[in-house]
């Protein structure tokens, strides 16, 4: 097992450098210049030459490249140009590894923006994951054992509700009549651990969680559902019935555990996509997480914070999809040979 | 009821959790469908019988099939092979059958995907129709494709549920390019006919005929190019027992009818000695006794096809009373990734001596049709107290080699019979 | 004085969208402790059905059970469902076709044998695992102090059989359902466990059912025979007296659609024709009717119209058949049996 996971460790650190590469050949592809617009639209061409000095944009593609892992592994300076540096040293800025860069438009390194916007996306997707995977699975189970009758067909037409309304429509709803007009809970605003609590701190996700396990939900309620309708036509429940078992046991120990194991790996690449991708709702609370940075980011051209978030993310799908596959041989023996 | 859509017929079932695992209310079989509901003529016959003098159409020398076993180190270094097939030598006569029989793990099925030349062999040579296939590449073998054909076991999972009949039947004229495209249909049709499914249901999909004549239609499939040779990969155990001897009659027809050669494997002994004047018995990826109908059956002289034999139910025997005594045999079959040395069969032999384990018995003729590879061959009952191949090759009776000694038969691994062989209770080469 | 399983006018009806299927549709028999019953047929005859209402398998919202199951002086269908739950695994206990697939992968052979333990018996866990090691020994597992803490999947096809066995044994019920038990095996291992099934019926003196479609098992293994088609009993009575004396067209289709692997080889290899039926629109008449072949023999259209009553043949009491020929006796003896075994003829 120990060697399989550095296996996959290695594998998964040469598939980040080559996505790192990826995105910076396409990135200078693009018919812009990333000089023109980190400098900004009154500049002479000299600042422009200046600018593209002092990130390293005038040398070639593949040497920035090998710059960029080298700031990863050992950090470096900015301004990029040595003569530039030596100018002003009061200007200076550090970038310590793993170093992914430093943001022009927002005069600060990568690293930083993303210290500042992690903690946000990280907290807002533990919610939601916390909140889709209960309802899902507790509605979905619920929905198998009563199938056929008006309770699974609620169940599941709500979770397709659910499903079908936009993230923005359901966010503005919940924060426009649930928090504000009803004031059934108080407007979020997210509050850090250090500086709230834990009250604060979860009062802040309640919201933004709901909206985005709402639009989850509907998918875990109808799997959680099918599975365990698989299984309970197993010929392994048929045994544990034959055996004099309580229905209740027979569902719980038996046909669940069989049932939950494919959810596994829907939680842990939904997790890690949910990272950078609540940009809506983000947006729609005015939350200032990773997903509004990259479309920030995007909008004003700020290619390294863009390579920082592509990093970034990755590793998370990376890392959820080892974490999966350790989960699985933890639950499923068979899976632990070999 | 043809409008059955594929995803009902397994949705009819009532709101069934609980359902027992019987066909009953799933498969086809009870679908209240004419298509299912045709009965197809059926033909009645005797065990099927060879003509020793036929030509062999596949001669299979010493193939070996080994699979690389990797490690779960940080690198992956294969530390082992499983030996599938190790050193199998037979022939196929042309128009006749060879049956293949073993127990689940022998190596039968992979020697039928070798000929087939689904896997490339690690060793030996498949000598088809005068040309050897072992090696060819995978453009070489689309004319030998057409050749040799393939029936696999189960019926429900060979046949694309979303191909109509006709085009599954038709897909192999259309790859070869052997007719042009008004001239397919009419080929299924006949093809339908022939292998006693009613004609009009070509445009029918799979889901919505039953087991048997599932197999049917894969068998039609097989048929289309007028293969040489097929190989049937246990074509008859997916099935009710009333329908496996209606596939057996079929194929026993297309046999005389076309003169079809059959490499026939199968763990059921009834059903390959029913089929197969030739019978092949592999342990652990070695054939250990191969023999003619008769003289297999009735005098077999390994201890695992003795065993083997024994431990099959006899319905007519054992309904007039008349049963006879097993051979127990304990335990299981040992890993082929590191089988045993010697004797693949001396750890579950009752009659394993220090010679097996050390020295591998050859497979040896000792009679006209008949070969087996043990040390102390015997009819049942019969065995000698001495090894009879310690002579040939060159060891005491213990297995150790004796300088003195000098081996006085050739025993090679060669495929098919010779005119002379061993001569068991003489001790001496002979011959008819 | 009734039998210790005596099952009368058992009917397993599924409502579907399409109509009912009669998966069981009026089954009878006996069975006394230490003897053995075959059922045999084909899929979709009904015996996997019938066996599962034994055991109060089928839910009661996709199932109707009707009839009566009088197990030890007690009709199982008019106990609720807590009782027959409290029963099943106990009194009545059943053993798996594919015992790769009636094991949960995920537990421990040792966990599932001593869950079926301590669903009935207060214990710990620790004096369920003995129990189970116990039952692993006694079935014939080596080394089964180590092997009870191996999964499934570590086990060869025998030993999950075996395992199986000793789950299904472990609460010593006076009744025993095998279901298929060697159908997924080999025969050497086959062997092994038919012998082991019939050491341990002795021991613990239990009525075994055994569900086949292969007759050579019930040849060796069974006392009395019941032959299923289409949901309902076609033929009942002693082994020997089945075998050698069918009296219904489909027991001889049977008997002669399955090659043998000693006698005479002209014997002639005669299958049946056509296909099982749909239980859902099952043939008028007899079920058979469709594929038999020796429907010209009966005047009229008695087999296409008439349910032929399950009645008493032509030799013995204790042997009924269903079916409408006269002279079922002489039919087999000069038309069937010389046919699939000529040399069997002559020596009588």
């Amino acid at each position: 097992m120990f060697a399989y996971v550095i296996r996959r460790v290695f594998i998964g650190v040469i598939l980040l450098i080559v996505m790192s590469l990826v995105t910076f050949v396409l990135f200078f592809a693009s018919p812009v210049d990333p000089g023109r617009y980190a400098c900004g639209k009154n500049c002479s061409p000299a600042q422009i030459e200046q600018t593209n000095k002092a990130l390293g944009y005038d040398k070639p593609v593949i040497e920035q490249w090998t710059d960029f892992l080298k700031g990863v592994v050992v950090g470096r300076e900015y301004p990029d140009d040595p003569a530039l540096r030596a100018a002003a040293p009061q200007l200076v800025v550090e970038c310590p590894a793993p170093c992914l860069g430093y943001s022009v438009v927002n005069s600060v390194t990568v690293n930083e923006e993303l210290k500042e916007r992690f903690p946000l996306s990280l907290s807002l997707a533990l919610a939601a994951l916390l909140m889709w995977v209960t309802g899902g699975v507790l509605f979905g189970v619920i929905a198998a054992v009563r199938k056929g009758t008006i309770v699974d067909r609620g169940i599941v037409a709500l979770s397709l509700i659910f499903y079908a309304f936009p993230a923005f429509f359901i966010g503005l709803f919940l924060l426009k009549f649930v928090a504000i007009k009803w004031e059934i809970v108080p407007v979020p605003v997210y509050t850090p651990i250090a500086e709230g609590g834990l009250g604060l701190w979860l009062q802040g996700l309640f919201l933004p969680g709901l909206t985005l396990a709402l639009l989850y939900m509907a998918g875990y309620v109808r799997m959680t559902r099918a599975f365990v309708l698989e299984s309970m036509s197993e010929d392994y429940v048929r045994t544990a019935r034959a055996k004099g078992l309580k229905s209740r046991k027979v569902l719980t120990k038996h046909s669940m555990r069989a049932a939950l194991t494919p959810l596994v790996t829907m939680i842990g690449l939904d997790f890690a996509g949910l990272m950078g991708g609540a940009i809506i709702t983000e947006t729609v609370f005015n939350y200032n997480g990773l997903g509004k940075l990259a479309v920030d980011a995007t909008v004003t051209y700020d290619l390294p914070t863009i390579i920082g978030l592509v990093l970034l993310l990755g590793t998370f799908v990376i890392v959820a999809n080892i974490i999966v596959d350790v989960l699985y041989a933890v639950i499923d023996p068979r899976v632990r040979v070999g | 009821m043809s409008s059955h859509d594929p995803k009902t017929s397994h949705e009819q079932v009532p709101a069934g959790m609980a359902m027992p695992n019987e066909d009953v209310l799933s498969g086809a079989e009870n679908a209240p469908d004419d298509a299912a509901s045709y009965i197809a003529p059926v033909s009645r016959h005797a065990a099927t019988m060879g003509d020793p003098n036929a030509k062999a159409i596949l001669e299979v020398k010493d193939l070996k099939m080994y699979f690389p076993v990797k490690s779960s180190g940080i690198i992956r270094r294969t530390i082992g092979h499983v030996q599938a097939v190790d050193g199998v030598s037979f022939q196929v006569p042309a128009g006749g059958s060879l049956g293949l029989v073993g127990e689940s793990g022998c190596g039968k099925s992979t020697t039928g995907r070798l000929i087939t030349r689904l896997y490339e062999p690690t060793a030996g040579t498949i000598n088809f129709d005068g040309q050897d296939i072992s090696k060819t590449s995978a453009r070489g073998l689309k004319p030998l494709r057409r050749e040799i054909q393939m029936i696999f076991q189960d019926p429900y999972t060979s046949l694309n549920p979303r191909h109509s009949v006709g085009s599954i039947i038709g897909a192999p004229l259309e790859i070869h390019n052997i007719l042009p495209k008004k001239q397919i249909l009419p080929r299924v049709q006949e093809l339908l006919e022939i292998v006693g499914l009613n004609p009009e249901h070509y445009n029918r999909y799979p889901h919505e005929f039953s087991g048997g004549q599932r197999q049917r239609i894969g068998i039609a499939r097989a048929l289309t190019l007028q293969p040489k040779l097929l190989v049937a990969d246990e074509p008859v155990s997916a099935l009710d027992v009333s329908i496996q001897a209606q596939v057996i009659n079929l194929l026993q027809d297309l046999q005389d009818e076309f003169g079809i050669a059959f490499l026939f494997v199968a763990h059921d002994l009834a059903v390959v000695r029913h089929f197969c004047p030739e019978v092949a018995v592999m342990y652990l990826g070695k054939i250990v006794e191969i023999a003619d109908r008769e003289t297999l059956y009735n005098r077999p002289n390994h201890p695992y096809t003795q065993a083997l034999l024994s431990a099959v139910p006899d319905v007519k025997q054992a309904a007039i009373g008349g049963r006879r005594e097993r051979i127990r045999l304990e335990g299981d079959v040992p890993s082929p990734i590191n089988p045993p040395s010697g004797c693949r069969f001396r750890t579950r032999c009752p009659l394993a001596q220090e010679i097996c384990a050390r020295v591998e018995p050859p497979l040896l003729q000792i009679g006209k049709r008949h070969k087996v590879a043990c040390h102390f061959a015997g009819e049942l009952g019969k065995h000698p107290d001495k090894p009879v191949t310690a002579g040939l090759l060159g060891v005491d009776d213990s297995g150790t080699p004796d300088p003195g000694a000098s081996p006085s038969v050739d025993v090679g691994n060669e495929p098919g019979f010779a005119d002379t062989w061993f001569d068991l209770e003489r001790r001496t080469m002979a011959s008819a | 004085m009734s039998s210790f399983l005596s099952v009368r006018d058992l009917k397993v009806h599924f409502p579907t969208v399409d109509g009912i299927v009669k998966a069981t549709d009026g089954l009878s028999f006996d069975l006394e402790r230490g003897k053995t019953l075959g059922i045999v047929g084909e899929s979709g005859s009904g015996k996997s059905v019938s066996s599962s209402a034994i055991l109060g398998l089928h839910r009661r919202t996709s199932a109707q059970v009707s009839g009566e199951i009088m197990l030890d002086g007690v009709d199982l269908l008019k106990l609720s469902d807590e009782d027959m739950r409290r029963r099943r695994g106990k009194d009545v206990a059943m053993i798996f076709q594919d015992p790769l697939s009636a094991m949960h992968p995920y537990y421990t052979v040792g966990n599932q044998i001593g869950e079926a333990y301590r669903v009935h018996h207060d214990v710990s866990k620790k004096v369920a695992r003995a129990r189970a090691i116990e039952m692993l020994d006694r079935v014939g597992i080596p080394q089964p102090d180590r092997r009870v803490d191996d999964y499934p999947h570590q086990f060869s096809g025998g030993m999950r059989q075996r395992a199986m066995i000793a789950m299904g044994l472990i609460n010593n019920p006076s009744l025993l359902i095998a279901d298929e038990p060697t159908t997924a095996l080999d025969v050497t291992v086959q062997a092994q466990i038919l012998d082991l099934l019939q050491d341990l019926q002795r021991d613990f003196d239990a009525a075994v059912i055994i569900i086949t479609h292969d007759l050579g098992v019930v040849a060796e293994m069974t006392d009395d025979v019941l032959v299923m088609y289409a949901g309902r009993a076609v033929e009942y009575g002693s082994c020997k007296e089945i075998l050698t004396h069918p009296e219904m067209p489909y027991t001889w289709g049977l008997i002669s659609s399955i090659p043998d692997v000693s006698g005479d080889t002209s014997a002639q290899l005669i299958p049946i024709p056509g296909n099982p039926p749909s239980l859902l629109n099952p043939p008028s008449g007899c079920a058979f009717h469709p594929r038999c072949t020796h429907r010209d023999k009966v005047p009229g259209d008695l087999c296409t119209t008439v349910l032929p009553e399950l009645l008493p043949g032509t030799r013995t009491e204790g042997h009924l058949k269903r079916c409408h020929l006269t002279n079922p006796d002489v039919v087999y003896e000069r038309e069937i049996l010389p046919e699939i075994a000529p040399d069997l003829v002559e020596e009588r």
